[in-house]
């Protein structure tokens, strides 16, 4: 009796919980996909854009170049000053991410394996200028890389973008350092290993992909940065990001070039990023996870 | 040196800023402290206690200037008063 | 895991150490010197004791550089910090589409910021913009270069786009992290959406959320470019934030004093956030 009961009771709970299943997998689907929407489209706008003459993207709109050209690409290959900033901005980012990887890997060694003196402290103190504002150190860097010479050089950006890079690589570093037991150290150490051929030829090897995150970010935050690169610059080492404001010219801005130049700076982050995919999630959360 | 502009307060101030961390250096290797808890709602070590008391300083000083026209010595006074009593019972 | 107690690992940490001193500490002390003087050019300048930073915390500028900072921030915080949350609750949790979905959500953070300012500048534009022309199409008057509320609006947009992403890829690295065996005995237990989302999901996820808060709280507290690009701090002053305000100070006007009491006034505010973002943390960490 009481199966008879209970059985349509329970198929009918089954069916409306599959059903019920059935959407929010559809409402999550349609949410993700809205915003994934949301994140798309300004960026296939200047796509769009970049596809234009300035004569048809000020006559009016259209959803895609009724008029395909790719003469505004053609500007910047074909002029130095254009293509250079891309040459100078891929120079000081490489710069920087080898400084930031070779200081930092020991840095966030020492700091997720060992205790002295005044390390909080000075974990802190780096933290700090990964927060602090870069306008806040700007007044006198100009002053401060001029008097050793280094002025208008890559070098000059690469180690002022240290001056956030570091402290992250070392955050991101240590999170992901921290994952591995200390045993191997240990055992390692019995087996005779030297510290430096245990740090190349065993610990590096085990954190490779917390390295390339590691690289991935110092990449990105140095990539993205003009304030700092602008101010440390002034021709031979012109990032492009300020290259771009010279689209302004006397008969208004030449709005086919800058979307031109704006995808091209898009391109070099997602080359990068197809390489770390599958980490960068972890990454994100600073290997803290 | 010339464009980092000194002045001989700065100058003083920057030595007796490196002092302070040059003896707590000392003292810790002399003799490492241990975390207590005092009147601050944490568990603090003696350099975190300088950390709070420095900083809280600095804001001292900037409500100092930025409300009253009197002397900045007596901002110092009260300063270095609070910062004892930070580390001595924070 | 247990640490050992090791002076040496100092000469691990030294190249760090030295490099970013070069960087943060020469320049510190120089803005502090700056600051208590009032400089006209390599060779003269007058110690003026602190009355730059009287000035400057009596500034208008300031304060309301400040005020609009702390509201932008908030808003920043208000709006990314939910929304990343749901992001990531959305996210497909395996497979070809997770990657795409996370390379995809991960563009937008890997634009120079200044581009992300002329692609909104565009888009924005009622003219050759698709936004500001749908929404003038729906009959709603809207010009961010004339009207401060569409100017915040825009930029608070902009910011949403230009870094949700950041939260939501956090959290969704949190969420990973969830062993499958939690979500097996809430479901036997029949447990609500939002009790799994409150009790299984929400305590994992706080460890990433604060890094996800400090993040965004820091990185809007110092925003320059984006809004620089996109409005140029107008309409009149509306979308001027600190860094701007500071920007203009020492490279419009060149005021070294000024614009270094008011560096230093800022980076203070810095040091207190993060100090407490920095203990919360570790209490975090300690508790784990």
């Amino acid at each position: 009796m009481t199966a008879t009961i209970n059985k349509p009771a329970r198929f009918s709970g089954v069916n409306s919980g599959a059903k019920r299943k059935v959407d929010t997998q559809l409402r999550r689907k349609l949410g993700i996909s809205a915003y994934i929407l949301f994140v798309l489209v300004p960026i296939y706008w200047l796509l769009n854009m970049s596809f234009k003459s300035n004569e048809e993207i000020l006559g009016g709109l259209s959803l895609w170049p009724q008029n395909f050209t790719l003469d505004n690409y053609a500007v910047i290959f074909s002029d130095p000053s254009w293509y250079m900033g891309y040459v100078n901005s891929m120079t000081y980012v490489s710069l920087n991410v080898i400084i930031t990887l070779l200081v930092a890997l020991p840095a966030a060694y020492a700091f997720s394996r060992y205790k002295f003196t005044g390390d909080k402290h000075l974990f802190f103190w780096l933290l700090t200028n990964r927060m602090a504002p870069p306008a806040v150190f700007l007044l006198p860097f100009f002053q401060l890389y001029s008097s050793v010479g280094l002025f208008d050089t890559h070098l000059a950006v690469a180690l002022a973008h240290c001056l956030f890079n570091v402290p992250l690589a070392v955050w991101i570093l240590e999170g992901f350092m921290s994952g591995v037991p200390r045993e191997i150290d240990e055992t390692a150490y019995i087996d005779g290993y030297s510290f430096h051929k245990f740090f190349l030829k065993i610990f590096l090897p085990l954190i490779r992909s917390g390295i390339g995150v590691t690289a991935f970010f110092c990449f990105m935050f140095s990539w993205v940065e003009l304030l700092l690169a602008r101010t440390l610059t002034s021709v031979e080492a012109k990032p492009i990001a300020a290259i771009m404001t010279r689209t302004v010219g006397a008969t208004g801005i030449d709005w086919g070039v800058l979307a031109a130049a704006g995808v091209l700076t898009i391109i070099p982050g997602l080359l990068v990023i197809w390489f770390v995919r599958n980490h960068v999630a972890k990454g994100f959360a600073l290997g803290r996870v | 040196m010339n464009w980092m502009a000194w002045t001989l307060p700065t100058a003083i101030f920057f030595s007796v800023i490196a002092a302070i961390l040059l003896c707590m250096t000392l003292y810790e290797v002399r003799s490492p402290c241990i975390e207590r808890k005092g009147f601050l709602p944490i568990a603090t070590t003696r350099g975190d206690r300088l950390f709070i008391g420095l900083l809280t300083s600095a804001y001292i000083h900037l409500a100092y200037v930025g409300l009253t026209d009197m002397s900045l010595w007596i901002a110092l006074g009260i300063s270095c008063v609070w910062l004892f009593i930070v580390m001595r019972w924070g | 895991m247990t640490k050992v107690e090791n002076n040496k690992a100092w000469f691990l940490v030294l190249p760090v150490f030295l490099l970013v001193a070069f960087s943060a500490v020469i320049p510190l002390m120089t803005v502090v010197n700056y600051s208590v003087q009032d400089i006209f050019d390599q060779h003269t300048a007058y110690f003026v004791g602190a009355e730059w930073y009287r000035e400057m915390l009596q500034d208008p500028r300031l304060h309301d550089s400040l005020l609009r900072q702390f509201i932008f921030s908030g808003c920043v915080l208000l709006i990314e910090i939910p929304l990343g949350i749901a992001v990531a609750l959305m996210m497909p949790t395996k497979g070809r589409a997770a990657s795409l979905c996370l390379i995809l959500l991960a563009i937008p953070l890997l634009i120079p910021w200044n581009v992300v300012g002329t692609i909104w500048q565009v888009f924005g534009r009622a003219d050759i913009g698709l936004f500001g022309w749908a929404i003038n199409s729906l009959g709603i008057d809207y010009n961010y270069a004339a009207n401060p509320m569409d100017a915040w609006f825009t930029v608070l947009l902009m910011d949403v786009w230009h870094w949700t992403s950041l939260v939501a890829l956090l959290c969704y690295s949190g969420l990973r992290a969830i062993p499958e065996a939690y979500y097996q005995a809430a479901r036997i237990d029949r447990a609500s959406k939002w009790a799994i989302f409150r009790y299984i999901q929400l305590p994992k996820l706080k460890s990433v959320l604060v890094i996800g808060v400090l993040l965004r709280f820091m990185d809007s507290f110092m925003i320059y470019t984006e809004p620089f690009v996109l409005t140029g701090g107008g309409p009149g002053n509306s979308t001027t934030f600190l860094s701007q305000t500071l920007t203009k100070m020492a490279v419009g006007q060149f005021d070294l004093g000024p614009a270094a009491a008011f560096s230093l006034i800022y980076f203070l505010i810095v040091l207190l956030v993060s100090w407490l973002f920095f203990t919360t943390i570790s209490h975090l960490d300690k508790a784990k």
